[in-house]
Formats: C-alpha cells, structure tokens, sequence
C-alpha cells in the first residue's frame, strides 16, 4: 500500500530541459516566477501559458501527468477566483442581486488570478519537480548557496541532510510497512473506531520506527566517519557541476520570454492588474 | 613488527553498567599484511568492539594498538583518525545503514570525495571499484532497490574507492541470502589473492571463516584459539565449548574419529571429507 509513493515527482528522460545545469534551472525557475507577477494583463499571461504548453512539449512529458500536477490546486484557483468575482468593484455592472454586485472587471480579476496560480505552478512544476533529480536539486542548490558559506550558513551541512533525508524516504516506507504488518498480524486494528482510537493504534507503529531510526542514524554515521566524512572541510566532488552553451542558450531563451511579456503588458490594451 | 599490532588491549564500555562491563581484557595479536583472517566468537565476545577499534571509532582502555607502524593509541586527533581511516576500511552489518546517496556511483565516490581527490581521479576510482565488485551496470540505479548483496558489493565499492590496505568485514554477510553470502565471500577472496588487501573478515559462521589463512577465536576472555582453519577446527572441544559450531563436515570427520575410524582431525570441506571417510573405510577392510 505505501509502496506506491515515489520519490518526489521526477520523471526521467534525456531533454533539453533534463540536462539543462541544475543551478540554471533553479535561476530560470526564479526568472519565470518573476515574469508571472510582471505579466499584467491577460494577453501577458496566456503568452506565459502558451510558454509553458511549449515547455511541456519540449521536455516530452505527458500532459496528463502534468495536468494532474494541477489537481492539489484547484481548489485554491476556485475558491479564491470565486471570491474576487463577488468582491472586485468596478464600472461596467454585469449582474446584481440583493446585494450582490457582479462587474465585468471582477470576473476578468478572477480569470487572470486563476490563470496566473494555474500557469505559476504549471511551470515551475516542468522547469524544476519533473525534470529535476531530487539529488541534482539539492547539489544545485548547494552550489548555488555556496557563496551563503563565507558567512557561517552552513549550507553543506543543510544539503548532506536533504540527500539523506530523499534516500531514506523508500527504506522508512518499508519499514512502516514491515511494522504494521507485523502489528496488524497480532490484530491491531488501524482503519476502524473513532479518530482518537486510530490515532492512539498508531503509537505502537511510532515507537518501533523511531527506535530503529535512531539506531539507524547512529550506524550511519559511525559508516560516514569511517570514510572520512568531516562535513565540509577540503572535500571534492566527482561530478563538478559546469555550465555549458547549453544553459546560457536556455537562459537567454527564458530572458526573452520574461522581457517579451513585460512588453506585451505594456503596449496591448485590456484591465491591468 | 606486523602490520597491525595489537599489545595488551582492554576495553570497557563505561556506560553499560556502574562496574563498566569489560568486553575486552589483554588482548594481543598481530596481523601481517596482506593475510585473511577471521576473526570468530559468539555475540558479545568483543569481535565487533575489536574492529572499531582498529579503526578509531573507539579507543581502548588499556593498551597499544599500531597500525603499519603507527601507534594510534597515542595522542589521538582527527588527523591520526583520517590517517588511520584511510589504510583501514569497514563494511558493516547492515547494508541498508552504510549507503547514504540516492544514486550507486555518488555513494561509492563519497569516500575520495571526502579525501579531497581530483573529480577525474574519483571518476577513475569508482568506475574500478565498481567493476571490482561486478556491479558496473548498476552504477546510475537507485540503492534501495537493489537486494541485500548488492548493496553490501556497493558497500564494498564505497570502502575499495578509498584505496585501503586493509578491509575489514563486521559481520558483513549475518544479514544477508546464502546466495548474497556466497556473492561476497568470493570478493573478499578476489580482493586478498588479486589486489593483496588485507581481510579481516568478523563472523560467526564458521564455512565462511574457513576461506581465511588463519582464524581468531574469542571470547569474554580473550583470544581463545588461533592458527589456521585446520588447526583451530582440529580442537573440535573447545569450539563447542565456546558455543560455536564447527563446519558439518568437520564435526562429522571428529565424530567419526571417536568412534575408532582411522581419521585425521581438522578437515575442512565436503570434498575433503569424503576422501577422509573413503580412505578409512578402505584402510579398515585391509
């Protein structure tokens, strides 16, 4: 039953997108978030959307999968899309009520929100979560953040816990998994009763797992130290991150777009927002 | 002087108890380069506490510990430890707690990158390493996918990309398969014969321990037998004695000889035996 989580939400392939260098992808990734906020009306943000479906396409995911992506947060497009149709005012009234009041530029308020949250995760989920490995991630990221080092953050030591953490995810599953067997094959009963009851089911799942963490952490440790493991001090990496043409062509590629939609802002009509 | 030495070593953990239990008391023993020995003994005889020791995860209570020449007994810092850690490699019990990356070949370049090596060089390294333990293919896999002897050869891999003299195995086959078993018997073989590493291989199964040059018997005591597979397996009282037991075809050959057969102790192997009991039979129609 918990077999089925998988590890973060990459997909494997061989893309532009996918080998594109780890830190650049974090840089465009920002740029893109910062392009989203400066598209200010809705020519602006479907030119965005047409750049994401392109995106898509381009790194050959599934658009299912990607659109499935969407799913966590279409009850946030809706519920805040719903709220700015009955509360933006404006002076074109299209509809009113009693006392509800509905304006044109309220129900284009709310598309663009929509839009805009629908195209700001979509996004980013195809630049970073699917086309990301989570440890090329966290090494980027490292790499990225190493200049936070010179000022005592030790952002090594945050990135070894990451790498630990994403590969330790599957073994706790198992091992959740192996002790609820164990517990349910001596009749604990975890699906029935009431909330406080299946919660208080869940110590004796607790309490073994965290033991066997703590023990765990211990051996692995004591196996880091045996290959010299220091934390930070004069280490190498085999796999040194270098940028290539590549990500600068990917970098330019994602400039454009954001300066391409500050002007199409700027100089098509309709309500800005 | 051996390349390890160890001289009236005792060691207690302080904690345990408010005596302090004593798990080792006056151990001595010397292992020369380039040998495999076992080391045997029943849970709690201190064979695991003897190994962390070797590698400065712990330090004894009483006693000198010299590794190719070094006292590393004496003013201990981290970089005697460093020093130390790279001649002297550990695999563990557990496979699942000594791999700490998502990808084989990051795990396995851990150890060199740690040392401060060229990328180029650690490249070199563990694309070797893998294929020492035939497990190239699997260099891009996930560890945690991979069976328990997989992942114990990844461990190995881990430790020989560190280019040490010596390896030492902590019970690094108790949690595996027979077939996983077999798997890293035969690396530890091909590493002492091929690449002269230094093995010590920490167990209590006694098949495995008879691939060794010589064997190390210990106990709350101290060391209670030692020489070579035959010799020691030849003392077929004391071993039970120990709580340990002896290779089926061993005890049978001693068994065997009680009863009047005409058979030589200490035989180590089922071929070996049959030719025994062969030989006996004959001698006896005679």
């Amino acid at each position: 039953m918990l077999k089925d989580v998988t590890l973060g939400q990459y997909l494997p392939g061989n893309t532009l997108l996918h080998k594109t260098d780890p830190r650049m992808k974090l840089i465009i990734t920002v740029l893109f978030i910062v392009s989203v906020f400066v598209a200010s009306n809705l020519y602006a943000l479907l030119a965005l959307l047409a750049f994401s479906v392109i995106l898509i396409f381009v790194s050959k995911l599934s658009p299912k999968i990607v659109f499935r992506g969407l799913k966590p947060i279409i009850f946030i497009v809706i519920f805040t899309s719903v709220v700015s149709i009955f509360w933006k005012k404006g002076e074109n009234l299209l509809f009113s009520f009693w006392k509800i009041e509905i304006y044109e530029e309220g129900i284009m308020y709310a598309l663009m929100i929509a839009l805009r949250i629908i195209v700001l995760i979509m996004g980013t989920n195809v630049l970073l979560s699917y086309t990301t490995s989570p440890i090329a991630l966290t090494d980027g990221l490292e790499q990225l953040l190493s200049p936070l080092k010179k000022i005592k953050i030790p952002v090594h030591d945050f990135s070894m816990i990451m790498t630990i953490a994403l590969r330790f995810i599957p073994t706790l599953i198992e091992e959740t998994d192996r002790i609820m067997s164990a517990q349910r094959s001596r009749g604990a009963d975890f699906s029935t009763g009431s909330l406080i009851k299946r919660a208080k089911a869940l110590i004796p799942i607790f309490i073994p797992l965290f033991a066997s963490l703590i023990r765990r952490a211990d051996e692995l440790a004591v196996a880091m130290e045996c290959r010299c493991y220091v934390g930070d001090n004069g280490r190498t990496s085999m796999n040194k991150l270098k940028y290539s043409a590549r990500d600068f062509i990917v970098l330019f590629v994602m400039i454009a777009v954001g300066v391409g939609v500050f002007f199409i802002g700027k100089y098509t009509g309709g309500p800005k927002f | 002087m051996s390349y390890i030495e160890v001289k009236n070593v005792s060691f207690s953990y302080e904690e345990d108890s408010q005596e302090g239990k004593t798990v080792l008391d006056n151990v001595s023993l010397s292992i020369e380069k380039g040998e495999f020995v076992a080391v045997l003994g029943r849970n709690g005889s201190g064979k695991s506490t003897l190994a962390k020791l070797l590698n400065m995860i712990l330090v004894p209570s009483e006693g000198q510990i010299f590794i190719d020449g070094i006292n590393i007994t004496e003013d201990v810092c981290e970089e005697l430890m460093l020093k130390v850690r790279r001649k002297i490699g550990m695999v563990f019990q557990n496979p699942d707690n000594q791999i700490f990356a998502t990808i084989v070949e990051e795990d396995v370049a851990f150890g060199p990158e740690n040392l401060g090596i060229e990328s180029s060089e650690i490249r070199r390294r563990v694309d070797e390493a893998l294929a020492t333990v035939d497990m190239s293919q699997y260099a891009r896999h996930a560890p945690h996918k991979l069976s328990g002897g997989q992942k114990q050869r990844i461990a190995i891999a881990g430790v020989l990309a560190m280019d040490p003299e010596c390896i030492i195995f902590d019970e690094s086959t108790s949690m595996l398969d027979p077939h996983g078993r077999a798997e890293i018997c035969e690396v530890m073989q091909k590493l002492n014969k091929e690449r002269g590493k230094t093995i010590i291989h920490i167990t209590h199964n006694m098949d495995e321990a008879e691939l060794a040059d010589r064997i190390i018997v210990l106990d709350e005591i101290g060391i209670r037998l030692e020489g070579s597979p035959k010799e020691v397996f030849s003392d077929i009282k004391t071993i039970t004695e120990l709580g340990l037991e002896a290779p089926q075809a061993t005890e049978l050959c001693a068994r065997l000889a009680e009863r009047g057969f005409d058979i030589p102790l200490g035989i180590i192997g089922e071929e070996s035996c049959a030719k025994a009991i062969q030989e006996a039979l004959v001698s006896r129609k005679k």
